[in-house]
């Protein structure tokens, strides 16, 4: 099953490659991995998708709490929470129908056009994965010149919170 | 001591040493650490043994750990200083042993630039420390060090290293070593949970075929004395793996053997039947566990460890128990008192009526009457001359396996082995370490001539610091281990598993200065070990000509489960 983990650990230098060291040599699968410092710049906050069987996932939890310079976890999977992740996008806008189908499906999925150049657009969407996949799935394939994904971010809702 | 002194990185490292209650450094020098050496030099509350080999120097160091409880103590230098220590570092790792490694690295300007001797020791060593740390600013030098002794010697133990550039060791900075440390991302757990604890005891108390299974967590806990006492409540039997020999009296009633790949007839088939298991600082490696599909079937399972991350790690357990062993089985055995109920005592007479048949079947039997040394042999005979109370450290393959099986360890800590890397070469540094800790103790290193080749430059390190240890070379010119698979699962196709061109090792002994012997029948074991042994102040070198086809019995071959042994065959005589 599909697991989102929130991550708080020391923004120290290499405390990324002990998370991602961890996942590579016991064999985790790793969807997806951010990581950006938080409001405390000596905190990093990390969320981190996996997937695996219940005995894998509750490995995946104890190794990341054992690393030392990992100060707290949540699964926010076991509970209510939003995930968002953001797409960049640039695509081909140099016929009259590329510019006005890609308007017309970025309105539609609440995106937005950061830039616009002589023969193509960046498009700017926020949303959840399936969001995003569903917008790049109906965009003509051959239009499409560059995607970037972020990852996941997420966060809990309601009382649920991660800090210290 | 004045607290609050300027003094550069080097001399901060030492101070620091100092602090910690370090007596010994294993190490080797080079460009990176000259500062440093420099320093240590200058002071002489500290004793540096120099190895010949970086591996040495983390063995030793560990040798030293596990005999006494205590961080082991390393200086290796940046790029090959720090990749010929990995091996030792990993080796540490495996087996939960305390140690602090400081390793040297180029100066911080010219990190990343491919440097003379540079290499990313934190990036190489990251998978096999338990904890490393990169030193940017001589500031933060003394609080690194008080970390790393911090977490190597709490929680689960391990190996720590530092990585400090040259500069930092030449940088100045008011000296002042932090008697307390407080980590927000390092909290290790040690009591258990209560609850935990009164379904634990609930359970154990209702137990009709129970087991006592423990591991090196009740060494490396010190707990030793809580689980004779447990284990004396109860009545159980109890069997320990490779790691934890010695925590419980191996020569009292209760200790029905080892377990696990070459564990005993009685241990194996008492796990196999056991309807509540009672893990104890042990981890269920594959050594132990074999098939994990066919193993413990009938049984509930309670584990008390340190580590949350050991706990249904591979085999799902019904009763979790974090916390350091020797609080929860004080806890569990008050439990037990204050709860006024026993074991019930006819399902245990009917238990115990089913392993001594078991025990019956004397699996361990071997053939005494041969005209060629059996390895079993020299171990017996080891333990009745040192009368069971030697530092026995071993390399791996069959000699340790033997040494397992037929030295019985009532004491903790004095057995000294590889045990979850398996790392040859690792005997003799290890007998360095202890002995240097325990000079006046019987130090004896058990191994054979293939693994004593991997660090026999140490007999060299013996020599300058006068450590008269016994080296016990089971001499079959195979790599026994390999063969004996070879034998059993490649129909004897012995490839490369023959130790050709040996050493004369007597020879080789005494050019290092040292005292060789080479015996090569049975009726001289004794006599050679007794003389040996008499000979307190200096290091014997004992090469025995043991019979080339002897295998370690009994035995879980891989993907069998615990009741599957193959025992001895009736024995062809060689």
């Amino acid at each position: 099953m599909r697991h989102t983990i929130s991550i708080l650990m020391e923004n120290e230098a290499g405390a990324l490659s002990r998370v991602s060291g961890l996942f590579s040599a016991r064999g985790y699968n790793i969807e997806s991995l951010t990581v950006a410092a938080t409001e405390d710049p000596s905190l990093s906050r990390m969320t981190l998708v996996t997937s695996g069987p219940e005995m894998v996932i509750e490995q995946i939890t104890k190794q990341l709490n054992k690393l030392v310079d990992v100060v707290r976890l949540i699964d926010l999977t076991e509970g209510l929470h939003i995930e968002r992740e953001l797409l960049l996008l640039k695509i081909k806008a140099a016929t009259s129908t590329q510019r006005e189908e890609t308007k017309r499906l970025t309105d539609i999925f609440g995106g937005r056009i950061l830039d616009v150049a002589d023969s193509n657009y960046v498009v700017e969407l926020t949303g959840k994965g399936e969001k995003i996949d569903a917008y790049l799935k109906a965009l003509e394939p051959s239009w499409i010149v560059e995607v970037v994904r972020s990852g996941v971010s997420g966060i809990g809702r309601g009382n649920k919170s991660l800090q210290l | 001591m004045a607290n609050k002194e300027v003094l550069t990185g080097a001399e901060i490292l030492i101070r620091c040493l100092e602090a910690e209650n370090t007596e010994f450094i294993f190490g080797y020098p080079g460009g990176s650490v000259l500062h440093i050496y420099d320093a240590l030099f200058k002071q002489n509350k500290i004793q540096h043994i120099l190895v010949r080999h970086e591996q040495a120097a983390l063995h030793a160091a560990d040798g030293y750990a596990r005999s006494t409880g205590k961080a082991g103590v390393v200086f290796v230098t940046s790029g090959p200083g720090a990749t010929n220590a990995v091996t030792g570092i990993a080796t540490a790792y495996l087996d939960s042993i305390p140690m602090v490694v400081i390793s040297g690295q180029v100066p911080t300007s010219l990190i990343g630039n491919d440097a003379f001797q540079e290499v990313d020791t934190i990036g190489i060593t990251r998978p096999c420390v338990k904890h490393n740390f990169l030193v940017n600013d001589v500031k933060e030098l003394a609080s690194t060090i008080k970390k790393a002794f911090h977490i190597a010697t709490t929680g689960r133990p391990g190996p720590v290293l530092v990585d400090i550039p040259k500069d930092i060791t030449a940088h100045t900075t008011m000296f002042e070593y932090p008697h307390t440390i407080d980590m927000r991302s390092y909290k290790p757990v040690v009591s258990g949970h209560p609850g935990q604890i009164r379904k634990a005891a609930d359970l154990i108390l209702s137990a009709k075929r129970p087991v006592i299974y423990t591991g090196g967590g009740v060494v490396l806990g010190n707990a030793s004395e809580e689980l004779v006492e447990f284990t004396r409540l109860v009545g159980y039997p109890i069997t320990q793996t490779l790691m934890g020999l010695g925590s419980y009296p191996a020569t009292d009633a209760q200790f029905i053997g080892m377990l696990g790949m070459h564990g005993t007839y009685e241990a194996n088939m008492a796990m196999h039947e056991c309807d509540v298991l009672i893990a104890i600082g042990a981890r269920f490696d594959d050594r132990v566990t074999g098939e994990l599909e066919k193993f413990c079937p009938y049984a509930q399972i309670v584990h008390i460890d340190i580590d949350p991350s050991s706990i249904s790690k591979n085999v799902k357990v019904d009763i979790p128990i974090v916390g350091a062993v020797d609080s929860v089985l004080q806890e569990m055995t008050k439990t037990i008192r204050e709860s006024g109920q026993q074991p019930d005592s006819d399902a245990l007479a009917n238990w115990w009526a089913k392993i001594d048949a078991w025990r019956s079947n004397n699996c361990l039997k071997y053939d005494r009457d041969s005209v060629l040394i059996k390895p079993q042999f020299v171990i017996e005979k080891l333990w009745e001359v040192t009368k069971g109370d030697a530092y026995i450290t071993s390399d791996v393959g069959q000699h340790q396996m033997f040494a397992a099986q037929f030295y019985k360890f009532d004491k903790p800590r004095r057995w000294i082995n590889s045990g979850g890397l398996g790392t040859m070469g690792f005997g003799l540094p290890a007998a360095i370490g202890t002995k240097l800790a325990f000079p006046n103790e019987e130090v004896a290193c058990i191994t054979g001539e293939a693994s004593i080749q991997m660090c026999i430059q140490e007999l060299s390190t013996c020599k300058q610091f006068d450590l008269p240890i016994k080296v016990i070379n089971l001499n079959n010119r195979y790599m026994g281990m390999v063969r004996q698979w070879q034998e059993m699962f490649y129909d004897s196709r012995y490839s490369h598993s023959y130790m050709d061109a040996l050493p004369d090792f007597m020879k080789l002994a005494e050019s290092y200065g040292h005292v060789g012997m080479q015996i090569e029948k049975p009726e001289d074991v004794e006599g050679a070990l007794r003389e040996a042994m008499a000979m307190k102040d200096r290091l014997v070198f004992m090469d025995f000509l043991t019979d080339q086809t002897e295998n370690v019995y009994p035995m879980v071959a891989a993907g069998k489960g615990q009741h599957e042994m193959v025992l001895a065959p009736e024995k062809e005589t060689a």
